[in-house]
């Protein structure tokens, strides 16, 4: 049996209200009023596809040993890189082994069903087992565009398997249409697309029903065997349409969270998924579908493994974990749509020096360091003399992956000289449970809440980027721990 | 058997320019000028100069690399010339090189000076540029100065459970203080005398470190002849000697950023480097024997901290010290920043080291008008701290009769 095995989802922490953005650009576009509902999750100014995958990959794998996983597929239409494979980033920063096969696919909102695809049939093959399948997008629409109001960032990741299956892949059915209704160049920020009743009447009508049809008839199924089914169309009215011209019933179909997350484009079914697996029960039939530029559809049935699975954050934790942000102009500014003054001190040039970033791809990707073996001490960066002043043991280390630790604030500070775009910025020394300590950046919190003592979490993050250069580096943040009501 | 440097070496000159925004003149227009102050303090002649131990921190923003623009802004003539650089210590280094060589028996009279030129970067604050190595950029945080040493105040308030609107009164209260001299001081870069509710009522640069708990980023140079003492009295047979009594150097280990114990609320070195320096100058009792100190106060949370490693105030209690007016110059304790300090003298890394012995050595030398005067001091302690907290080099120097 071939399915998956382990889920996890991630939605940053950032909600932009809508009305906030309407505010800002009604004097441009009045007619986005009629989107101007809920709010939409904004990835922070330090996120991006790569790490909100990471994040989500990180939920979903805590129970695996890092040596079990077989390989990372990432799909996204906004990857951060063309040539520097995204996957391999990931891949390193869940601190996978180095033969593992990473495969990124884009190009489509549909590179996330069509990913799980691949790698429900790579695990079929038996050549490779525990694939890590993750989606993320960050979309960006221009200043005083739909897409602004629609679009909102998020993640999910599966891992992919022939063992302890929670969710048995039945089969697929996919159409690939050269149908344009969004499109980016190869230059292009930001999404264009053809007017509404185009996608709406071209496509979405039509290319539904016909993969769904396709997909019952290709199985011999009837649509009344699904209790779930998950589609992406991100227009209200044009939901009730099809879900009549497919006799599916309302409250078998997910809704597209547009009022607390907006269309999270290739990653949007994916996370879907990952939020039913939460509730799914075994022997539930779930239809999965993502369209763009054409469609696939995917059918599993969930397993009595689903009772014992693990649950991680999941995607529910994160809709919880959120914070309203302040104000539009950040917004603008955090997904470089801006350019706002960071000050001389900010103009400063720092080339990324890459064989370095080789040399410590462990310690900087995966946040992995030393463990003495004579002592037991963990430290970071990895030490080649014990930093045990009572050990001293010369070249007795191993790896120590300190990724999924939690530690404690030891002491920090919010710098308002340090250059930022999210200023002030708040850092400091933190020590980690079982041992270890780092001074780091923190994220995702406000001065006002930050306690020593309090307890952190950590995530992947950009560290630094070179916008003359076009590079972004990454390492790893502290998050102070919030309760989450 | 070693037997340190105390009496072995005396300092028969020194020299200090204005430090400040010293927009008009370029780093080795400096060095001429701390030079030529120095030379004629010394009474001697620029050839009877037979090494050079020079220092400059923030190499690469303005004069360059080497011992060069050294020996060729002062013409030396071709002889043994080096440059040293550890951080905030730069200067206290160059000074110990000098003597080391002098306590040797390798050479009689020597030069130490030190430059920095930080003011040509056109933004506040220290250079940004890439000091703690390239794989900071990479896995540090984005940090600054002021940023690193304000988690002293975080952990610290923590530690002794001081409330840290009351550590706060203490830091404005060293700010103050070092104003209040910096202010009688004609070579002193802020020379202002803000209030205690000025102080506190500053912007924040770095919490809870507001704009007047920071020191003055400054360009500036300082020198010193030093020869042995022998030398020195036959030299100057009717001036009081100098002499150094310590000179030590603690260096991190790497305990204090990677390995659990440490509180992050003082600095390991710092009283590690004090244990040395009482020893080294036989010292017993320091809050009684230690006249007066020029320490390393970039930031008010450091200085207060300090105290403590230097073992001048019990360990949580420096706080106490600095509100009773303990560090103040008529204070009654132990002046401390009589000359203003880092805060307001002003901070040109590769000078600071020298421009405290300055202090120190004219004060000894009963050389500076009564108002800003201390009153028969008998040891004069200077400290640098260079790095942040949990990766730095703290060096302690004690002069005395």
């Amino acid at each position: 049996m071939v399915g998956i095995r382990s889920y996890g989802g991630y939605i940053p922490r950032y909600r932009l209200d809508r009305k906030k953005i309407y505010e800002n650009i009604e004097w441009l576009n009045p007619g986005n009023i009629g989107l101007a509902d809920g709010e939409k999750a904004v990835a922070n100014f330090d996120e991006d596809g790569v790490t909100m995958a990471v994040e989500a990959g990180m939920d979903c794998i805590s129970d695996f040993q890092r040596s079990e996983l077989g390989g990372v597929y990432f799909a996204s239409t906004t990857q951060p890189f063309l040539e520097r494979q995204n996957a391999g980033v990931v891949a390193a920063a869940l601190g996978m082994r180095d033969d593992v096969r990473s495969v990124d696919f884009s190009g489509s909102l549909k590179a996330g069903t069509s990913s799980l695809i691949a790698a429900f049939e790579a695990v079929e093959s038996k050549r490779i087992n525990n694939l890590v399948v993750c989606a993320a997008d960050c979309r960006l629409g221009k200043i005083g565009s739909p897409q602004e109001m629609i679009f909102g960032d998020g993640a999910a990741a599966f891992v992919v398997s022939d063992q302890n299956v929670i969710a048995e892949y039945k089969g697929s059915f996919s159409l690939s249409y050269d149908f344009v209704d969004h499109y980016r160049g190869r230059f292009s920020k930001f999404d264009r697309q053809w007017e509404d009743r185009w996608i709406r009447d071209m496509g979405y009508d039509k290319v539904i029903p016909e993969a769904v049809a396709g997909l019952l008839k290709k199985y011999n199924l009837k649509i009344e065997d699904f209790s779930k089914v998950i589609y992406n169309c991100h227009y209200g009215s044009e939901r009730k349409k099809l879900n009549k011209i497919m006799k599916v019933d309302e409250k078998m179909v997910q809704g597209m969270m547009m009022e607390v997350t907006g269309d999270m484009g290739a990653a949007h079914s994916l996370v879907t998924l990952a939020k039913v697996l939460e509730e799914a029960q075994p022997g539930e039939k779930i239809l999965l579908l993502s369209v763009g530029n054409g469609c696939d559809v995917l059918y599993f049935e969930v397993t009595e493994n689903i009772r014992k699975a693990r649950k991680g954050k999941g995607v529910s934790w994160y809709l919880k974990n959120k914070t309203a942000l302040d104000y539009y102009f950040k917004y603008l500014a955090w997904r470089n749509i801006i350019s706002p003054d960071m000050g001389l001190r900010g103009e400063e040039d720092f080339p990324t020096r890459w064989s370095i970033a080789w040399r410590s791809r462990k310690s900087i990707l995966a946040f992995c360091g030393s463990k003495c073996t004579k002592c037991g001490t963990p430290q970071f960066p990895p030490q080649k003399i014990c930093v045990n002043p009572k050990c001293g043991a010369v070249d007795q280390m191993e790896d120590y992956y300190f990724a999924e630790k939690t530690g404690k604030i030891l002491s920090f500070t919010g710098d308002a000289l340090a250059s930022s775009i999210n200023p002030p910025n708040i850092y400091g020394n933190v020590t980690f449970e079982g041992g270890g300590k780092h001074m780091m950046n923190f994220t995702d919190c406000e001065l006002k809440s930050v306690q020593v003592g309090m307890p952190i979490r950590l995530s992947f993050r950009i560290r630094r980027s070179d916008e003359r250069r076009d590079i972004v580096n990454y390492f790893w943040k502290a998050i102070p721990m919030q309760e989450v009501k | 058997m070693a037997t340190g440097i105390k009496d072995k070496v005396a300092v028969l000159g020194m020299g200090c320019t204005r430090f400040g925004e010293r927009w008009e003149s370029a780093g080795e227009d400096l060095l001429v000028e701390s030079f030529q102050e120095c030379l004629k303090d010394a009474g001697i002649e620029k050839k009877e100069i037979q090494a050079c131990w020079y220092g400059c921190c923030y190499d690469s923003i303005n004069v360059g690399n080497s011992a060069l623009p050294a020996s060729v802004a002062l013409k030396l003539p071709f002889i043994p010339a080096t440059r040293v650089e550890n951080k905030c210590a730069t200067a206290t280094e160059a000074f110990r090189g000098a003597c080391y060589a002098v306590a040797a028996g390798v050479y009689d009279i020597v030069l130490a000076i030190g430059v920095d030129k930080l003011k040509d970067t056109g933004y506040g604050g220290l250079p940004a540029a890439a000091t703690d190595g390239q794989m900071e950029l990479f896995i540090g945080a984005d940090k600054t100065a002021p940023g690193s040493f304000a988690q002293l105040a975080s952990a610290y308030a923590k530690k002794y459970g001081v409330p840290m609107e009351k550590l706060k009164e203490a830091m404005a209260h060293v700010s103050w203080k070092s104003h209040q001299n910096g202010a009688k001081n004609p070579r002193a870069h802020l020379r202002n005398a803000p209030s205690k509710e000025a102080i506190l009522n500053a912007p924040m640069i770095a919490y809870p470190l507001g704009l007047f708990d920071c020191c003055g980023v400054s360009d500036g140079s300082a020198a010193a002849i030093v020869t042995t003492p022998e030398i020195a009295k036959s030299l100057k047979p009717n001036q009081e000697i100098i002499k150094v009594k310590a000179l030590q150097i603690a260096a991190s280990s790497g305990e204090e950023a990677m390995y659990t114990e440490w509180d992050g609320a003082h600095m390991m070195t710092g009283a590690a480097a004090a244990v040395r320096a009482y020893q080294e100058a036989g010292i017993k009792d320091p809050r009684k024997e230690i006249s007066m100190m020029e320490v390393h106060d970039c930031f008010s949370i450091t200085e207060l901290v300090t105290m403590e490693d230097l073992r001048i105030s019990p360990r949580g209690k420096a706080w106490e010290d600095v509100l009773n007016g303990f560090f103040d110059l008529k204070g009654g304790g132990v002046p401390c920043q009589v000359d203003g300090g880092l805060k307001c003298f002003g901070h040109p890394i590769g000078a600071s080291g020298l421009r405290m012995l300055y202090e120190m050595y004219n004060q000894l030398l009963g050389r500076w008008p009564e108002e800003r005067r201390v009153k028969d001091p008998r040891f004069g302690l200077t400290h640098n701290m260079g790095g942040v907290p949990l990766r730095n080099v703290v060096s302690v120097a004690i002069l005395g009769k």
